[in-house]
This record gives structure tokens, sequence and C-alpha cells, in this order.
């Protein structure tokens, strides 16, 4: 069995009123895709937004390699972590976001040592060597100097996986990362995340791309209303639902996307 | 004129937009002929009335306590500039917190110095010792550490700097709180994501996106500035107003000395201009699409 790189307990998190996610336990072991799937609004992002902790949570808890996220033990309860603790657990977790959110005034070699450089202190020329064989394996090689504004979306959401990668995590979230995308340039995104996969990274994967679910994930969870409803492997999860609610949720998406 | 075009070398249809030639439009020419009218009468009027006494002009352009006055106008505009900045960006973090006291004490410093007119601060503040004799630093409601007399404090200068950065660093809070809302929330949550605390985030990722929209709004205060420092004449400061007020009291040649002051404030304004376009294209990167091939009309 591999070590648990992420765990999670009870994971509680409220907008007001609406209740996102709902006692969420979930555990990823090294080298694990996980793949989440659900209608919008299930919370699916909100589970990676909380993970990374750009969402503060209700109740529960998260570890990294058994490390509580977010809090620290303090005269025998629990405390909020400083933001300078907060920031160096995120340096451990990869964070590609839906909206790419790269860094429009720096190129797209800057954005991947900037973190390198800035957040580990690591020497320019050692970050832009490491940086240009990050942007070659995601296959974007001769657009190092290029800003983001002159670069497709696909080929921005793939340098954004090259600056996810540059810190190393322990673990890679995914946020929808093809749903800005126009369609025909889906498959060169996914395309770098089966090479990742392949590569043996832990990730957690939140999509509407059913296909991909079923060829890459090793475990496909399936949410709804704040809660996982049904988790298992992709042959299971598409060959032999057996919640009504997922069975529903898979009909409605074959009929609009063959898969 | 005929209607029907001449044979297309294309020959797919009777006509060619390329051989159309430009409409005749009589308004344009009346409207330049009256601005020709209307320009000849400026430099006339310039030329031809001796009261200008442009060789005063030429004589006083360069005066030593004109270049002294000109000195004192652009430093205490470059002062409060600076001051205003810093004592604005630490506003405008203020107004940006989600504690609520230091939000509202912003928010209330903000709404006293960009309502009181600047010329009321700047007596206010020249008058100070009737209001405080002394000035010291002592521990809070303890003894005194040091101590000054306010009349040696507050000089025109110290009196100018101060009201001035005051009122300044009110409006700059201002422009840098609209710039740093109008950065998207995505580069804060992409910045956090890769570890940066959150002052990195801000210095590296946040403030140099906002000194895009800034920088334009900065430009035209520091422009204003520069002309509010008219104001320090009222309490005897030796600025360029000051300096040209100075000979035209004795020798009543008001005009032409005035005209040597406007030369002076126009000359170092269009310098400002110039160098914050340049600003504004460094802070661009990233924002033009570089042209590869094709012109830009």
């Amino acid at each position: 069995m591999n070590t648990t790189v992420l765990s999670l307990r009870g994971l509680t998190k409220r907008f007001g009123d609406h209740t996102a996610l709902e006692g969420v336990d979930l555990d990823v072991t090294e080298g694990e895709v996980v793949v989440v799937i659900g209608p919008s609004g299930s919370g699916k992002s909100t589970l990676v937004r909380c993970v990374h902790q750009l969402e503060s949570i209700d109740s529960g808890a998260m570890y990294l390699d058994g490390e509580l996220l977010g809090y620290e033990e303090h005269r025998g309860g629990l405390r909020p972590l400083s933001p300078r603790g907060t920031a160096a657990q995120r340096r451990r977790i990869g964070m590609v976001f839906q909206q790419f959110n790269l860094f429009p005034h720096f190129s797209a070699l800057r954005n991947v040592t900037e973190a390198p450089r800035r957040v580990h202190r690591r020497d320019a020329a050692d970050a832009e060597r490491d940086a240009a064989a990050l942007l070659a394996r995601v296959g974007l090689g001769d657009r190092a100097h290029h800003y983001p504004r002159q670069l497709s979306g696909g080929q921005q959401q793939r340098v954004a996986i090259a600056r996810a990668l540059a810190t190393a995590p322990r673990i890679l979230l995914f946020d929808e990362p093809t749903s800005a995308l126009d369609p025909e340039l889906v498959e060169e995104v996914l395309g770098v995340l089966r090479g990742l996969a392949a590569d043996g990274l832990t990730m957690v994967v939140v999509t509407h791309e059913m296909a991909f679910a079923r060829e890459v994930a090793d475990r496909v969870v399936f949410m709804d209303d704040g809660r996982i409803v049904e988790s298992g492997p992709p042959q299971a999860i598409f060959g032999n639902p057996t919640s009504p609610r997922l069975r529903g949720f898979l009909s409605r998406h074959n009929r609009e996307v063959p898969a | 004129m005929t209607l029907t075009a001449p044979p297309t070398r294309t020959g797919a249809g009777p006509h060619d937009v390329a051989t159309a030639r430009a409409r005749f439009r009589p308004w344009r020419w009346v409207a330049a002929a009256a601005l020709l009218v209307i320009a000849a009468q400026i430099v006339a009027f310039g030329v031809g009335n001796e009261r200008f006494r442009w060789d005063v002009v030429a004589a006083n352009l360069f005066a030593p306590s004109v270049l002294a006055g000109l000195g004192t106008t652009v430093l205490l505009a470059v002062l409060a500039m600076l001051i205003g900045s810093l004592v604005g960006g630490l506003l405008a973090a203020a107004q940006l917190s989600d504690f609520g006291p230091v939000r509202w004490a912003a928010t209330l410093y903000v709404g006293i110095f960009r309502g009181i007119p600047p010329l009321v601060q700047l007596i206010f503040w020249f008058n100070l010792a009737y209001l405080l004799p002394r000035l010291s630093i002592d521990v809070p409601f303890g003894p005194t550490l040091i101590s000054w007399s306010t009349n040696d404090v507050i000089t025109p200068l110290t009196a100018g700097v101060i009201g001035l950065s005051l009122v300044e660093s009110a409006y700059m809070a201002e422009i840098i709180r609209a710039g740093v809302l109008g950065v998207d929330q995505g580069q804060r949550e992409a910045a956090s994501a890769m570890g940066f605390t959150p002052l990195q985030t801000f210095f590296r990722i946040v403030l140099p996106q906002a000194m895009r929209v800034i920088i334009p709004p900065s430009g035209s205060q520091f422009i204003s500035v520069l002309k509010g420092t008219a104001l320090v004449s009222v309490i005897a400061m030796n600025d360029l107003l000051h300096a040209v007020q100075v000979i035209y009291n004795q020798t009543y040649e008001i005009v032409p000395m005035l005209i040597v002051a406007c030369i002076w404030y126009l000359a170092v304004v269009t310098l400002l201009t110039l160098g914050q376009r340049r600003l504004e294209r460094h802070f661009a990167r990233g924002h033009v699409r570089t042209v590869a091939t094709g012109g830009v009309s």
C-alpha cells in the first residue's frame, strides 16, 4: 500500500445558508490520479479550492503528509496558522486554475521561474534552466519569451501547468483545467495531463471530460450536493454505477457529449 | 461625371472602390479658415501689443531669483508627491484591510484632508504655533523626551511640505486603491497558490499590474500638485510665483513677469507629461500585442 499524501476528514464548507461541502472524506495516495466529476454546483471546485486554502473551511480537517493544513495546535486547542505558515504549506501543493491566471506582466519563462526564485530562493540561472525544461515538457520550448497575451488559451494553460510543476509539489490540483478552452484546444492540455499521470504524479483533477476520466483516472469520485455520492475505479463508475444520481448524471452527459 | 465606372482590371463587375476619390467637404475648409484667422489674430496681438514687453520676459526668464523660485517649486512638488505617494499607499492598504478600525481611520483621514481646501490647510499649518506653542515627542500620557518651539519647526517650507503632502496622500490613496481593486482576484489566488506571502503577492504581482491603472491619474495628480505649489506664495514661501511677484512689486511689470512664470510652469508640466508616457509604456509590458506584420493606423 502506498503512503497517503492528502487526507480529508469530514470537510464542511458553507457560503451563507448554502452548504457547498458536507462531511467530505477523501484519501489520495502517492502516485494516484483522482478525477472528480459531478454536475455544476456539486462542490467539486470548492473541494480543491479548500484544499489549497483559497477558501476557509467550517469544520472537519485536512492533512498533507499527515500534517494538519491551515491550523496548528495552541494551548490545547486549534488556531489558524500565520500567513507565513499557510504560504509554506501551499508551496507543497500545486494548483492549476480554470482561467489560467498567468501573470500578464511576465513572460512565459518568468511565470515559471517566479516561484522557484522568490519563494524557494533558487539561483536565477538554475531556475531558468529547469523552467526551460518544464516548458519543453509541456511542448512550449519555443514560446519561453512570449507574454501570456501572445499565447492561445491552450498554450497559456500549459504554461500554467509548467508553473505549478516548478516548485515540485507533493500533489497537483486541477480546477476544471479545460473548461475555459475552445473545443479544439482541449486535447493539447489533456495530453499534458496524461503525460503527468504516466510520470506518476499525484493529482486531483476536477473535470467535465468523461473520456479523460475513464482513460486516466485511478479512481473516479462522483460528487453531488456537496457530498461524495460514489467513488471507485473508472470501470465501476462508468460501467456499473449504483446510485440513481450517478446514473442520471452519466446518461445526461452521454446524451450531450457522446464519449 | 458618369456613374458607370471604367472597366476593371479583374473584371468582377462594373464598379471598383479602389478608383473612388475623396468627397469634397466644404465645412472642413470653413473650419480650417476660421482657425487660421483666429491664430493669426492671436499672433498679431502677441507681437503687436507692446505692453507684453517681451524684452522684459526675455531678460527675466533666467534671472537667478526666478530660477531659485523654480527650484523651490519643483522641490516642493517632488517632496509632496513622494511623501504623498508613500502615505497614500499605506492609506490604500488600510482602506482595503479587513480590520474595521484601520479601515475607518483611513477613510476618515482621506475625508478630512481631501475635503478641506489646500489653501486653508497651508495657512493653518503655517499658523500652527497659535494652537501648539511647542512641539514635543513624549511617552503617551507620560514624560516629555524632546521638545521644540513650533515657530522654529514650522517654516514656510515645512508648512508647505506638510500641507501639500497631506492633501496629496489623500488623493493618492484613492488612486492606488482603485488600481489595486482593478487587478483580477485570480492573480492573487495564483500568487498565493505558488506560496507567495501576502507581502510578496502585493509587491511582485498585484502592484506591478495595478501601476498600469495608477500611473495616468498619478501623472495628472503630480501636475496639479506642481500647480498647487503656487498656493505657498501666500505663506511667503519663495516659490516661482513668489519670485516673480517680488520682482513686479518693484518694477510694476506685472504681465511680463507673470508670463515668465507661465512659461516655466508649462515647461515643467510638459516634461512631466513626457515622463508619464514613458512610465506608461514600461508598465504596459505584456498588455500590448506585439505587431508581427502589417501597420497600425
